[in-house]
């Protein structure tokens, strides 16, 4: 019997007047089980098997360059396409940076977003702020960087940055991030936008994992005399620990990978500053910038080493999110 | 058959017959020819090949994936033909084996936002450019800056260099300008598609570096002429190889290209930067085609010469209108004649004249 027949037949022996499945159905059962078992096993296959995929083709394309310039590919601040010299730092630290301040501005602002939806929001305001941080998720990245290029640099030029070096140049150390002519384009642009872009992804994630605390918690929190506070800080977040951290990790995925927003806003030089004035790079926008035209074996093999160096690093992020998570778990052990 | 639904089976005769048609087509006659490569020719490429589908029923699919990617599509002969902007060297088409030749000119233009200057008040001489963009002179005020500007109003602001971001054509001719007329940019800098740039910041394409121009105060960057025309950006005159100012304009890029020596220059190996002539803007570059020398195919690489010749003798206006300058007649003239000495098919015989073999 096909197992198209054998599928019609278990549904026949699933009908309430059958007393009990018949031995055929059992049968089809377990091999319509073991088709879907097979089917999803194959589907989760896929996902490893491009991982690795990746790895293995990064590795590859990226060989001649790692070749060339050793470990010195990882220190080097030279990107000199004419003389063929390249080092991975700038755009590295570019990377790094600016996905470091998207996440000190974005983490709080829309941990305070998912608070105010699933705790202090009157009823009939939640669902429009929902649907509105949705619709931010789904706007377009190259939308963010031409806003950020035509409206957000020209204020921040204009304003904001003459503030930061006028109240906070004078500090030292933290003046010498705040340093530099006011172009509105620069590191701090590109962070803030990567700011604005990710907020609502991680906002979206907070708000659900916030809700799946369970009311009884939340009220015998407020019955025992808590204020909201202390019950979202007690509570509410202990509670949903693992799925913030897992909204905070998307935000900063897209951080890490985000391309031409940042292209726009950044500046696009192949330089380390100290000040967050100036124009950087990232890894993502350099490939952007400088695929097409990449003619010398050496140069797209760099380029490839760039995707590797991003691969690596957004391994490590990941896997520093995992030890943090059981090491809070295992200090949660000691203290109960 | 019985069991076989009639209705599938239509589909399937509907479907072998269509394939059939469409490998005779194909095989037959060259109605499609493929190039990839440059993005700066595009624009003209596909307005060529519009109005040239019309006339004679060839389409040309072109896609503008950079010159790196056209000379490797060519190399790897994915594509009928490759474009890009900048000329291969003789001995990179010999190993190869490709011919190049030119096809569309443009100019590069030095774009300023300085507060107070208006279009074309600025003079500069080309070792200040590069010096600007060295980022050895740091301010509009800059007593050599002066000097050459008696009468211009500068002021005391930052200079701000804006170059391309992305490996480009444009910046191929820029930096070959610079490297031309500065022995320390050509020692520190070189010339390529892209660079290492001592100072300033990079915008993405044309419009990238244009808004970051008009964007930040004191900034100078570089554009494609027909770019820096229809956005009204304010330029700054060069100092020509005769020792003149000129202003940007169709008729300085052709003084360009009518005094470069192509006569002498082997495979089209020319580079029109800082050209002779006294109208001549110094800072100018052509587009070039390539193709295989022994074209296996010979309709269709017979289609791409016929299609080539075509714009260079009619489409000249379509070209001027889009902000790009058509070959001169004894240019094209020269490169016809290179094409009936260099390429053949298989089996030896010349390619063009196309008239002559083809039945067209």
């Amino acid at each position: 019997m096909s197992p198209l027949g054998a599928a019609k037949q278990e549904k026949e022996s699933e009908s309430p007047d059958t007393p009990g499945p018949s031995s055929a159905g059992v049968r089809s059962r377990s091999l319509g089980d073991r088709f879907f078992r097979g089917l999803t096993g194959f589907f989760a296959a896929l996902v490893l098997l491009s991982v690795l995929g990746m790895l293995v083709t990064l590795l590859a394309g990226s060989w001649p360059a790692l070749k060339t310039f050793g470990l010195r590919f990882l220190a080097s601040k030279e990107w000199n396409p004419v003389t063929e010299q390249f080092g991975a730092l700038a755009p590295l630290y570019g990377t790094v940076i600016t996905s470091v301040i998207a996440l000190l501005v974005g983490v709080p602002v829309s941990f305070g977003i998912a608070l105010v939806i699933t705790e202090l929001a009157p009823r009939w305001l939640k669902r429009p702020i929902g649907v509105a941080i949705e619709l931010l998720a789904a706007v377009p990245s190259i939308i963010y960087g031409m806003w950020g290029l035509f409206v957000f640099a020209p204020v921040f030029a204009a304003h904001l940055q003459p503030w930061l070096t006028n109240h906070l140049g004078s500090w030292p150390i933290l003046g010498l991030l705040f340093e530099g002519p006011p172009m509105g384009i620069g590191m701090l642009t590109a962070g803030l936008i990567l700011a604005i872009m990710i907020i609502p992804f991680m906002a979206a994630v907070m708000r659900d994992v916030f809700e799946t605390v369970p009311a009884t918690l939340r009220e015998s929190a407020y019955a025992l005399g808590c204020t909201t506070w202390e019950v979202v800080w007690r509570v509410v977040l202990p509670y949903t620990r693992v799925g913030v951290i897992g909204g905070v990790m998307l935000g900063l995925g897209r951080a890490l990978g985000e391309t031409m927003a940042v292209t726009f806003v950044i500046g696009n030089a192949h330089d380390v500053h100290l000040s967050l004035f100036m124009a950087g790079n990232t890894i993502s926008s350099t490939l952007a910038n400088e695929f097409t035209e990449a003619v010398t074996p050496l140069y797209t093999s760099s380029l490839l080493a760039l995707g590797l160096v991003l691969f690596v690093l957004t391994l490590i992020v990941l896997i520093a999110a995992r030890l943090m998570l059981m090491k809070m778990r295992a200090r949660e052990g000691e203290r109960t | 058959m019985r069991m076989i639904d009639p209705r599938f089976r239509r589909l399937v005769i509907a479907g072998v017959g269509m394939t059939l048609v469409g490998k005779v087509a194909l095989a037959g006659d060259a109605n499609t020819i493929s190039g990839a490569g440059a993005t700066f020719p595009y624009p003209v490429y596909s307005k060529w090949a519009d109005t040239y589908a019309k006339q004679t029923h060839v389409k040309l699919n072109y896609q503008a994936i950079g010159s790196g990617g056209g000379i490797k599509q060519i190399t790897e002969g994915t594509v009928d033909f490759g474009a890009s902007d900048a000329p291969l060297k003789p001995e990179e088409l010999d190993k190869a084996s490709l011919i190049q030749f030119p096809v569309v000119m443009g100019g590069v233009v030095p774009v300023i936002n300085v507060p107070g200057v208006k279009a074309g008040e600025v003079k500069l001489a080309p070792d200040m450019l590069a010096d600007m963009f060295m980022g050895k002179i740091k301010k509009w005020n800059d007593p050599r800056l002066t000097q050459s500007n008696p009468g211009v109003k500068l002021p005391d602001t930052a200079v701000t260099v804006v170059h391309r971001s992305d490996g480009s054509g444009t910046t191929w001719i820029f930096t070959n300008y610079l490297a031309k007329v500065s022995p320390e940019w050509s020692k520190l800098v070189g010339s390529d598609k892209s660079v290492a740039w001592p100072t300033g910041v990079g915008g993405k394409g044309n419009q990238g570096v244009a808004s970051y121009v008009q964007r930040i105060s004191g900034a100078i960057g570089y554009v494609e002429s027909a770019y820096a025309s229809q956005n009204k950006m304010s330029h700054a005159k060069l100092k020509n190889h005769d020792g003149k100012f000129v202003d940007p304009s169709d008729d300085s890029v052709q003084a360009a290209a009518n005094g470069a020596d192509w006569k002498n220059a082997r495979s089209f190996y020319m580079v029109l930067t800082d050209q002779p002539g006294a109208d001549a803007w110094p800072i100018t570059g052509a587009s070039f085609v390539l193709v295989h020398r022994q074209q296996k195919d010979a309709d269709t690489g017979r289609a791409v010469l016929r299609f080539f010749d075509w714009g260079y003798r009619n489409g000249g206006p379509a070209a001027k209108e889009l902000g790009y300058i058509p070959m001169p007649t004894a240019v094209v003239d020269q490169v016809e004649k290179a094409w009936e000495k260099d390429l053949t098919n298989s089996g030896g015989q010349k390619l063009w004249p196309a008239n002559k073999q083809a039945g067209k």
